[in-house]
């Protein structure tokens, strides 16, 4: 009952999920909920599959176990219409921003309103203008993503993930590369952004201390596996040695600093 | 001895792999033709970068193929007395090979190379996954306009390309060499056939220009995103597309001119 519970609450239920790539193996057997209206953050070293996770649920990649159901609807049953129909209620940050690089920051805003709905331009311009000004932009609507900086190409970003109002935005480390005043910005944004409009939000990172200002509940990741999950004050006192060397930033612990090799000396 | 042989297979599956997602691809891009055509304005703008940008190259390449033709010809043909013929010799080297044969491996230089860097560096900076998150199918929207162009641009490109090589092997022949001006243009009128010349050299100008616009574009959409990976993907294009049309021409001679 309890269960039944947390799925009604939850838009994204990935169970049991694995996949490999090759012969590395990134999800073994992983369960985990993403809820309606908050804010999830899944943390872990780099290379524990963070971003392959988004891909997963965005429908990019095909688990090679296990399920994903984002808004009832299991994704890796649907077909191209169903799926991309589906996509339409996602948004997606990349860390790279992922623009347009031969139009303009409003064309590209533009971009899936043009797309997907048949609105007059002079509608289009407005939310355009809406959605730039949600993000600190609207001045900037005739540069081109080659004159952005970094964190400026990022909010761009994130107001073409909003451009059709989606349910749900997917952020792929959102703040790494940034100066401290971007990333104040950004984190800044995302909360408002989710506590206004009412989106619920998967950030997928490594950095502790602006996740877990905004996040609701935080999922960390090791070696395919989820090595531990909850609030971020419940995971600031968290007995496990994993969720400690992650929060605190120690540099050796159970995730080794030196990778595996043979004896130091033998090899000298 | 094992070792090598386990490499070669290893190639052949990987070459026989990548055969099949060439051929997906391009079965995927095929389907969107219809839709692409009804929105012509997403193709005037490839029509643009891939044809228009690529008309200087072919017309200065042409004319001087023209002209060294028009040379090479004079020298040859007044040996038996037979300069008059000159310029059927021309029209005839122009419209059945080298215009069509030329043309497509300047095409696949200028823009095969081009559209290659671009499709694989949109995928490097992740613009191909963006597209696929906001529900745009990348194929339809990147590619397939792009090859409708390619293959919309390249008979044109070669009967430009004949057309200012004729007029290079006319400046040549008639106004440096002395060759009768009526006698040069009257011979390729009577002996320069509409089916057996003309035809033979678009259909091939068009084979060309879709197998070379295939592999352009394949071989940027599969290109590994790293910048090593679109710069190999990019030399691949001239060489593939290279082979493809030589290997091609014969084929497509022999079938049209041969007794095979």
């Amino acid at each position: 009952m309890e269960e039944n519970n947390t799925q009604n609450s939850s838009l994204v239920t990935i169970r049991n999920l694995s996949f490999a790539r090759e012969q590395r193996v990134i999800f073994d057997n992983a369960s985990l909920d993403i809820q309606h209206g908050k804010i999830t953050a899944i943390m872990g070293p780099s290379g524990s599959g963070k971003t392959t996770l988004l891909k997963l649920i965005g429908g990019q990649l095909s688990p090679s176990q296990g399920s994903i159901v984002v808004d009832g609807q299991h994704i890796n049953q649907l077909n191209r219409s169903e799926l991309y129909a589906l996509r339409k209620k996602m948004g997606m940050l990349f860390q790279s921003g992922a623009l347009l690089t031969d139009i303009n920051v409003f064309d590209n805003v533009a971009y899936p309103i043009r797309e997907h709905t048949a609105l007059p331009e002079s509608i289009i311009r407005t939310l355009v203008l809406m959605k730039l000004q949600a993000v600190g932009l609207r001045g900037a609507r005739l540069l081109y993503p080659n004159e952005l900086s970094g964190g400026m190409a990022r909010r761009v970003a994130l107001a073409r993930a909003i451009a059709l109002d989606p349910m749900m935005v997917m952020y792929d480390e959102p703040f790494t590369g940034q100066d401290p005043i971007s990333m104040g910005v950004l984190v800044k944004l995302i909360k408002t952004l989710n506590d206004s409009v009412g989106l619920t939000s998967i950030i997928v990172s490594h950095d502790v201390e602006e996740t877990a200002a905004i996040a609701d509940y935080i999922y960390i990741m090791s070696s395919g596996k989820i090595i531990g999950q909850g609030t971020p004050q419940e995971l600031q006192q968290s007995k496990s040695e994993w969720v400690q060397q992650f929060m605190n930033g120690k540099p050796d612990g159970p995730v080794k600093f030196h990778y595996s090799s043979d004896n130091y000396f033998d090899d000298l | 001895m094992i070792t090598f042989l386990s490499t070669i297979g290893h190639s052949v599956i990987a070459t026989l792999t990548k055969t099949g997602r060439g051929a997906l691809f391009l079965k995927q891009t095929l389907s969107y033709t219809f839709s692409v055509l009804c929105q012509p304005r997403l193709i005037s703008k490839q029509l643009f970068s891939v044809g228009v940008l690529t008309i200087l190259i072919i017309t200065i390449s042409g004319l001087f193929v023209g002209m060294v033709l028009g040379l090479q010809g004079y020298y040859i043909l007044s040996d038996f007395g037979a300069e008059e013929t000159l310029g059927v010799m021309i029209a005839a080297s122009l419209v059945r090979e080298l215009g069509p044969v030329v043309s497509a491996l300047l095409f696949a230089g200028r823009a095969g190379s081009s559209l290659t860097a671009e499709i694989g560096l949109m995928k490097a900076t992740e613009q191909l996954s963006g597209m696929e998150m906001m529900a745009v199918d990348p194929i339809q929207r990147i590619v397939c306009p792009r090859f409708l162009a390619g293959c919309l641009s390249m008979p044109l490109l070669a009967a430009i390309f004949s057309m200012v090589g004729i007029l290079g092997g006319q400046l040549v022949g008639v106004s440096l060499l002395g060759v009768d001006e009526g006698a040069f243009w009257s011979q390729m009128q009577s002996s320069i056939d509409f089916y057996d010349d003309i035809l033979n050299g678009v259909i091939k100008s068009v084979v060309f220009g879709f197998v070379v616009t295939w592999i352009s574009l394949f071989e940027g959409y599969d290109a590994i995103p790293t910048s090593e990976g679109v710069s190999r993907a990019t030399t691949r294009t001239v060489v593939y597309s290279s082979f493809a049309i030589l290997g091609m021409d014969f084929i497509l001679t022999a079938l049209m001119f041969g007794d095979i």
